[in-house]
Parts: structure tokens; C-alpha cells; sequence
């Protein structure tokens, strides 16, 4: 059952600006890739034929911040690193979001010392923490998958509406 | 050429630069006086006999509590001669500095700044002695001993919400 036998013949469909907003949105995320790490390689991983994360419309991996929507931060950010992941992030349109992939990205991993830093989100506001060490793919995909949950949620004035609880 | 040969040569090109010799699972280190390194490392690789061509190795060690507290040490290898040296230079706690062997091996270039940024230690005659791993803003050396390790206490359920609350979380 797709939309046209919905509309019928009319060629309307009735629904909110904030849904649509939102389904555009979600639905062709392009991801800027910052693998930094081990976490690369699963995040490649999640790109190849096994997995497939083009069947959530993210086949498009930029090395470039101007033209994406949302951040990866796929391994340990060190100190010396973390002045280029804000300004890549503040380089990015909003709207944008950013996902911590891996251990080391949501909170410094097994690297407890001084050269990295504790947890990108000391750097970047997180959306979504992936955990894992590194991640599998299908992780990584859950994460995006959540993100795109979060999204569809989102208000026009930027806030978040709570999911409904039954 | 065998061990006692190199030291041998070595002793009998300059006894006085030549601090003491040890021998250890088939590798031969010698301690230098840190004033002759240049002398002695121009030596060894312009001799026939020894020619070591390239510096395999330079780092730094941190020897806390000793004096000298720093070393720093040399792998040097001969491709033609297929024999290997290792030499040591001790330095003192306040300002270790030791002359730059970038004349004589340009593969100590880059290790030498290693040395400096995580160890304090200054290379007399470098051609740019700035930090090479950490930012250029960072203060101090972090390989030292007497530097703490860093980063954050360990969280668990009695103290996250105190980790939590200095955290410094960012904004868009």
C-alpha cells in the first residue's frame, strides 16, 4: 500500500509541515566522516554490502563539513585534535548532529590520561553515544537509527518532543 | 667486528670520553661523557673499521631519583659492517642539554624534538627544536616521572554525579 492509493485520484495528502520537515530531513542524513581511530574501520564496515547503511539513505559519506548534516566520531580524540573536530563542527549547516561511536569518543576509554580528551562531548554536543570497543556495525547502525527516532521528534523551533510513553 | 674490538677502537680513539662499557644479552651499550658526543659520533661514522651509518634509535629515559637523572640513548647500526652500538649520555636534573647529532645522522632530527617535547631535554644545535606531539601550547613534558598521568577520576555509582557536575560539557 503506497501513498498514491492513499490519495487517490486527488493528488493531496494532508499532514503537518513539522513531519515533513522532519522526514526529509532523517531520511538523507549525510554523515561527515572523522574516523580517528580503530572505530573507522567498523564504520567503513557499516558502508560496505554486508551491512548496507545506504538503506537509510546515508550512502553519502563527505569528507567535507559544509555539505553534512551529521558528525561520526569514530575513536579517541586527543588533545591535539579536539581544536579541529569543534571547528569541522562548527563548519557544519545546521541543522547537525553528532554521534560519539565507541568507548573512547563517549568518555576517554581506555585511555585515562593526559593526551586524550575524557569524552568528545567535552568538545561537541553528543546526540547519541554508541557503546562498544570498537562497536559492530549494527551497533553504529542503531545508533543512526536512534538519531533518526530523535529527529522525527524534533519540534520546528529546534526543542524535542518526549516520546509517549503506554 | 666483535665487542672487544669496538670498545677497543673506541678506547683508543679517545680514553677519556669513554665512561664504562656493559654487555647485556649480546648487546654492547657505552656510557659517553656528554661534552664528546659529537666527537665520538663523528667518529663512528666516519671509521672504516666501525662506520655506523645509521642511527637507528634516539630516545630519552627518565631515571627519576638517580643522578644523572636522564638519559639519553643512541642505537646506532652499520649496514656495511653489520654490527650494532648502543651508546648512553647522562644528564643532569637542571636544564639536560646534549649537542645535536642532525649534522651527522639527519634521522635525529625528528627524534631529538620527541625527546624534547616529552622530556625537557635540549638539543644544543638542532635546527628547530619545537614540539612535535603535543600542541605547541602544552605546558610541560609529559613523560617525566614527577608528571601526574592525567586525565579524570574513575567513575563509579558513588562518585558520578560529582564527576558529572565539573565535567565541562560543550554547547552548540
Amino acid at each position: 500500500m503506497g501513498l498514491e492509493q492513499k490519495a487517490g485520484d486527488l493528488g493531496i495528502v494532508t499532514t503537518s509541515l513539522e513531519t515533513v520537515v522532519n522526514w526529509s530531513r532523517s531520511n538523507a542524513m549525510w554523515p561527515l566522516l572523522f574516523g580517528l581511530a580503530c572505530c573507522a574501520i567498523e564504520m567503513m564496515g557499516s558502508q560496505s554490502a554486508n551491512y548496507d547503511l545506504s538503506r537509510f539513505g546515508m550512502e553519502i559519506n563527505r569528507a567535507s563539513p559544509r555539505q553534512a548534516d551529521l558528525m561520526i566520531v569514530a575513536g579517541r580524540v586527543s588533545r591535539k585534535m579536539a581544536p579541529v573536530v569543534r571547528r569541522l563542527y562548527d563548519q557544519m549547516s545546521d541543522p547537525k548532529w553528532v554521534i560519539a561511536m565507541g568507548d573512547c569518543a563517549a568518555c576517554g576509554g581506555v585511555f585515562n590520561n593526559y593526551a586524550i580528551v575524557q569524552g568528545v562531548d567535552e568538545v561537541v554536543p553528543v546526540d547519541v553515544y554508541v557503546a562498544g570497543c570498537p562497536p559492530r556495525p549494527e551497533a553504529l547502525i542503531d545508533g543512526i537509527v536512534q538519531l533518526h527516532a530523535k529527529v522525527q521528534r524534533m519540534k520546528l523551533d529546534g526543542s524535542i518532543r518526549q516520546p509517549v510513553r503506554v | 667486528m666483535d665487542h672487544a674490538a669496538i670498545i677497543a677502537r673506541l678506547r683508543a680513539y679517545d680514553p677519556d670520553a669513554v665512561l664504562g662499557d656493559r654487555e647485556f644479552r649480546g648487546q654492547l651499550s657505552v656510557a659517553i661523557r656528554p661534552e664528546a658526543i659529537v666527537r665520538i659520533a663523528q667518529f663512528l661514522y666516519d671509521d672504516p673499521e666501525l662506520s655506523y651509518q645509521f642511527l637507528e634509535n634516539l630516545c630519552a629515559v627518565d631515571y627519576l631519583g638517580r643522578n644523572p637523572r636522564f638519559e639519553v640513548v643512541y642505537h646506532l647500526l652499520s649496514f656495511t659492517r653489520r654490527h650494532r652500538l648502543c651508546l648512553t649520555v647522562g644528564l643532569p636534573e637542571q636544564a639536560p642539554a646534549v649537542a645535536s647529532l642532525t649534522a651527522i645522522w639527519p634521522t635525529a632530527n625528528y627524534q631529538e624534538r620527541e625527546a624534547y617535547d616529552l622530556f625537557g631535554i635540549t638539543f644544543v644545535g638542532h635546527p628547530s627544536l619545537e614540539r612535535i606531539l603535543m600542541p605547541e601550547d602544552w605546558q610541560g613534558h609529559p613523560l617525566r616521572k614527577d608528571v601526574p598521568l592525567g586525565g579524570e577520576e574513575v567513575a563509579f555509582t558513588f562518585n558520578q554525579a560529582r564527576i558529572d557536575a565539573r565535567k565541562p560539557y560543550a554547547r552548540d
